[in-house]
């Protein structure tokens, strides 16, 4: 069945004042309504001011996007009652937005090697941010929710795709493909709670379109969808008409529930905000363009050629703007391909695992540690067990040398007198296993390995010992 | 301590730097007249701040610091739309009771600065929504020259304020007619200025692309020497227009100067003169008004004629839709603007909390008046989809063709000269109950808000002892020139 979903992405930018203040974006760590003013409270009398760096960073997003940036904006007021927005209306835009008709490529089956797609953008905006609204407790027990504003006034580019996308999966990726470009503009960082928040509006062949709102997570973007097709496939089975609607994505349960239908739409009565004037852009679309840097589909040609790495290699290093650039560092002074493997093979799963950030990992092991790492691996110092080792100490415990924990944890490889010691001994305790590797029972040897690696605390190359031990059981005929 | 009745600021400001009045006598004396007064031209008075900057500035008045400041001492009264920190503000209605803005609007920060002093916040019609005072939550103001009558409004407490010596000099706000509609009524002169150039920071707003803050005060060269305080430049407010005109300070001060330094009253105005003006007397704004006040500024007009002005009556077709277009756009405006009062974060807060809804529903039901609910429910319809191409958009269109029409009309002519209302200070009750009569009153101001030209009401004559007020006309960012031809006229009183 025909499934089409367009998103609506807001994502927050890393300003250092807010979009129409001069208050701090850097309120992450604050206690609530302590990053507020007359304006982003909406006090009586305040006016906006418009951010120029945002709507810099807007113009860039779009020109990075390959949107069509207009000649002028204007910033429109769209009404409606909240408790999060101080003035009863938002301000964004409508009629006169940065940017039309882009373009992202993604590939569609993601590492599998799937074709590439091509996604339409309808335009990109800017607006501001609510506040937010606090529950003591959850949602549900809280008797009363509490409103922080230290959000109120964020800036937000709004990025709008046209209904291109044919399966949650595909959405998903956009996102990813999305946040990726996002971050290597600098604008943006994914890692910040809230930073990219979700409306997507999905429908199957025969129905009217649903509108799932306020997806906060990239995982949860997946599971709504997935969710909303199955719940409108069995609507559609039983001879039920889908019909057109909000709904509102419940994270922890992953289920998307109704907030209202068609005719309780909001009529959001646009109008133009009349305390702010047109603001005309096309004089800066030059200058801006030369500030953007490489993108993502160019680094990754660049890699592959420049690097001699497989495509795989060079998806999965280019994905995140820091591993890139960690990479790039690395590979100059050592190896590029051995840097590839351990890099998007090693390194990343490691992150993953730990949910930290290139940028927060690179903190705790540097370029110039993962080089060194390397290079004991080379130069056969240590085995690869032991670089793993080394590299999950370093990004648990922080603080520490490669060379302090290859002392401290004996991780420096062994001589080869050592290893054949430990074979000996191994093949002495254990007649039985050798015995039935005699015999042509080949799994034997593994568990003779195992016994080796044990009694040398992995210090051996598992390699080296399966080949020494082949040699002396047989030499033994 | 038997002060004039009416003081210029002109005259206190030297008086209070070269020791002849004290300040403190003056601010007790104010008050003591607002404390014996009928009017209600307060809501709010800051009596305790004020007598102590006036000690203050008795102390300091001879420093180098103070001899700089243009309203050293100054008792100034501020419409109560106009934000002022640590003073409540309340816009006339209920649902600001008890609001007490931590922030100060550009304009009250440009009068402190200058050494002016803040008397209190004056009476006005709930959220600026009427033309009488008779809409505010706190009572309605009574015109000093006959207490059965409005001021005016919205501003009807600082006209009346000034009036009745009460203060010197006063703030207004106008969006369709609010500054110059009560110094009709009152007999005082009030000025709005060109959309963009006083900032509206701090000012809360009824109809943001209409309105400006203005000065108000008893004669036409203390208005001028206001307005250049009010006109300083301000990043906080983008529609302000960065001109020549607020980039320095000495706005009017060339022929302020000329008449200071006239030295002891001798050369006063020389500078001044309307030698070869030409004024467009518009056809449209006599036809209907009563018989007294076309007189007057018929009068008005030969008088300047006289002083060596040209004039020629001239016609404006397209203002016919002005009042339609004026209170779509306003109301249209407004119904977003008061959309935040909802007793959340200040204001008024009654009742038991139930869910959000209910609650703020409950609030602003019983913390607006009913005027302020019609302008609400209209200017709802009028953005409503399917609506707002009939009425916003069209609203609009027809702003477009009335500031084309003045702009015409100001291109032969230097200024425009027209009665500011069609007659004088109607009585309490008369038309309150008809809220079409009362809009029907603004049919000689609201189309000068529409276009953004600047605007300024001087007394010229009275009819059976109530006052009558002429309105004159200018081209974007020339104040001067009206404030000229007024100064000119107001001369041929004395
Ligand atoms: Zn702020």
């Amino acid at each position: 069945m025909d499934v089409k979903i367009g998103l609506e992405c807001h994502a927050q930018l890393l300003t250092k004042s807010k979009l129409f203040c001069s208050c701090s974006t850097d309120y992450h760590d604050s206690k609530p309504n302590t990053h507020v003013c007359a304006t982003c409270l909406g006090l009586p009398g305040a006016l906006p001011v418009v951010n120029e760096r945002a709507i810099r960073y807007g113009m860039k997003v779009a020109l990075a996007l390959g949107c069509e940036v207009q000649e002028e904006i204007i910033f429109y007021r769209k009404n409606y009652y909240y408790p999060d927005l101080p003035r009863g209306f938002q301000i964004t835009q409508y009629d006169f937005p940065i940017a039309f008709n882009g373009l992202v490529r993604i590939e569609s089956g993601g590492g599998d090697g799937g074709k590439e797609r091509e996604i339409r953008i309808t335009r990109v905006h800017m607006e501001e941010d609510p506040g937010r609204l606090v529950y003591i407790g959850t949602i549900d027990t809280a008797k009363y929710s509490l409103v922080d504003y230290n959000r109120s006034g964020m800036p937000l580019v709004e990025i709008v795709t046209e209904p291109d996308l044919k399966s949650p999966k595909e959405a998903r990726i956009f996102l990813g493909k999305l946040r990726s470009t996002l971050e290597y503009l600098g604008v943006f960082d994914g890692d910040l709670e809230g930073a990219m928040r979700v409306d997507a509006n999905i429908s199957l062949e025969g129905g009217d379109r649903a509108e799932v709102k306020n997806i906060s997570s990239y995982k949860g973007v997946e599971r709504a969808l997935s969710f909303e097709i199955t719940r409108q496939k069995n609507l559609l089975r039983r001879g039920l008409k889908i019909q057109q609607e909000t709904r509102h994505y419940d994270e922890t349960r992953g289920i998307t529930l109704s907030m209202r239908t068609k005719e309780f739409e909001h009529d959001y009565r646009y109008f133009p905000e009349p305390d702010l004037v047109r603001i005309r852009i096309s004089d800066r679309i030059e200058e801006i363009k030369r500030e953007i840097p490489e993108l993502p589909d160019e680094k990754k040609k660049r890699f592959t050629s420049q690097y001699s790495i497989t495509t795989e290699h060079a998806n999965s290093l280019t994905y995140d703007i820091n591993i890139a650039d960690f990479y790039e560092e690395v590979a100059s002074k050592i190896d590029m391909k051995l840097s590839a493997t351990w890099i998007a093979d090693v390194l990343k799963g490691e992150l993953n695992y730990r949910s930290i950030s290139m940028r927060e990992a690179s903190k705790r092991i540097s370029t110039a540690d993962f080089v060194a790492i390397l290079r004991y691996l080379k130069d056969g110092v240590i085995t690869e067990r032991g670089a793993t080792e080394i590299m999950r100490e370093m990004l648990d415990r922080g603080g520490v040398k490669p060379e302090e924990i290859i002392k401290s944890k004996g991780l420096a490889s062994i001589g080869s007198e050592e290893i054949e010691g430990a074979i000996d001994k191994v093949i002495k305790e254990n007649e039985g296993a050798v015995e039935d590797y005699k015999v042509g029972k080949k799994e034997a040897l593994n568990f003779l390995v195992g016994q080796v690696m044990k009694h040398t605390r992995g210090r051996a190359e598992p390699k080296e010992v399966r080949r020494l031990l082949v040699g002396k059981i047989e030499s033994e005929f | 301590m038997g002060m004039k009745k009416k003081l210029t600021a002109i005259d206190v400001v030297e008086e209070i730097k070269s020791g002849d009045i004290s300040c403190e006598e003056l601010i007790l004396e104010i008050y003591e007249r607002i404390e014996r007064s009928e009017l209600n031209c307060f809501i709010t008075l800051n009596k305790e701040n004020a007598l102590e900057e006036a000690i203050e500035v008795d102390k300091r008045r001879s420093g180098e610091e103070c001899r700089r400041k243009k309203l050293l001492g100054v008792p100034i009264a501020i419409k109560d739309s106009i934000s002022t920190r640590g003073i409540q503000t309340t816009c006339a209605s209920k649902i600001l009771t008890g609001y007490v803005p931590p922030y100060d609007a550009t304009v009250i920060e440009a009068l402190k600065k200058e050494g002016a002093i803040i008397i209190g916040k004056t009476n006005m019609d709930e959220f600026c929504m009427g033309s009488s005072t008779e809409t505010s939550y706190y009572g309605p103001t009574r015109n000093p020259h006959d207490l059965d009558r409005v001021p005016g409004g919205s501003s009807g407490g600082s006209a009346a304020a000034i009036s009745a010596g009460e203060t010197v000099l006063a703030l207004g706000s106008d969006t369709g007619g609010s500054i110059r509609c009560p110094a009709s009524f009152c007999g005082i002169a009030g000025l709005k200025p060109t959309y963009g150039l006083v900032s509206r920071y701090g000012l809360i707003a009824y109809a943001n692309s209409l309105e400006q803050i203005g000065p108000m005060a008893s004669n036409v060269t203390d208005t001028a020497l206001l307005l250049e305080v009010l006109s300083a430049k301000d990043e906080r407010d983008s529609t302000q227009v960065k001109t020549k005109n607020n980039a320095s300070t000495n706005y009017c001060l060339s022929w302020l100067n000329g008449k200071r330094s006239g030295n002891g009253g001798e050369g006063v105005g020389v500078e001044v003169e309307v030698k070869g003006m030409k004024i467009g007397v518009p056809k449209e704004f006599i036809e209907g008004v009563s018989p007294e006040v076309e007189k007057s500024v018929w009068n008005a007009v030969h008088k300047l004629e006289d002083s060596g002005a040209i004039y020629e009556e001239i016609s404006m077709r397209d203002l016919k839709y002005a009042l339609a277009a004026y209170y779509i756009i306003a109301m249209s405006e407004a119904s977003s603007n008061l959309a935040r009062f909802d007793g959340l974060r200040y204001g008024l807060r009654t009742g038991k909390d139930e869910d959000w809804h209910t609650t703020f529903s409950r609030i602003r039901g019983e913390g607006f008046g009913e005027e302020v609910k019609r302008r609400i429910i209209l200017g709802t319809y009028a953005l409503s989809a399917g609506y707002y191409g009939t009425y916003y958009l069209k609203a609009l269109k027809v702003r477009t063709l009335i500031k084309n029409e003045f702009e015409d009309a100001l291109k032969t002519h230097d200024i425009l000269a027209m009665p500011t209302m069609p007659f004088v200070a109607f009585k309490l009750g008369e038309r309150i109950k008809d809220p079409l009569s009362l809009y029907l009153a603004d049919v000689n101001t609201v189309s000068i808000n529409l276009a953004g030209v600047p605007s300024i009401s001087v007394p010229c004559g009275f009819s059976n002892g109530l006052p009558i007020g002429l309105q004159l006309v200018g081209k974007h960012f020339e104040e001067d020139e009206i404030l000229k031809a007024a100064f000119v006229y107001e001369q041929t009183f004395l």
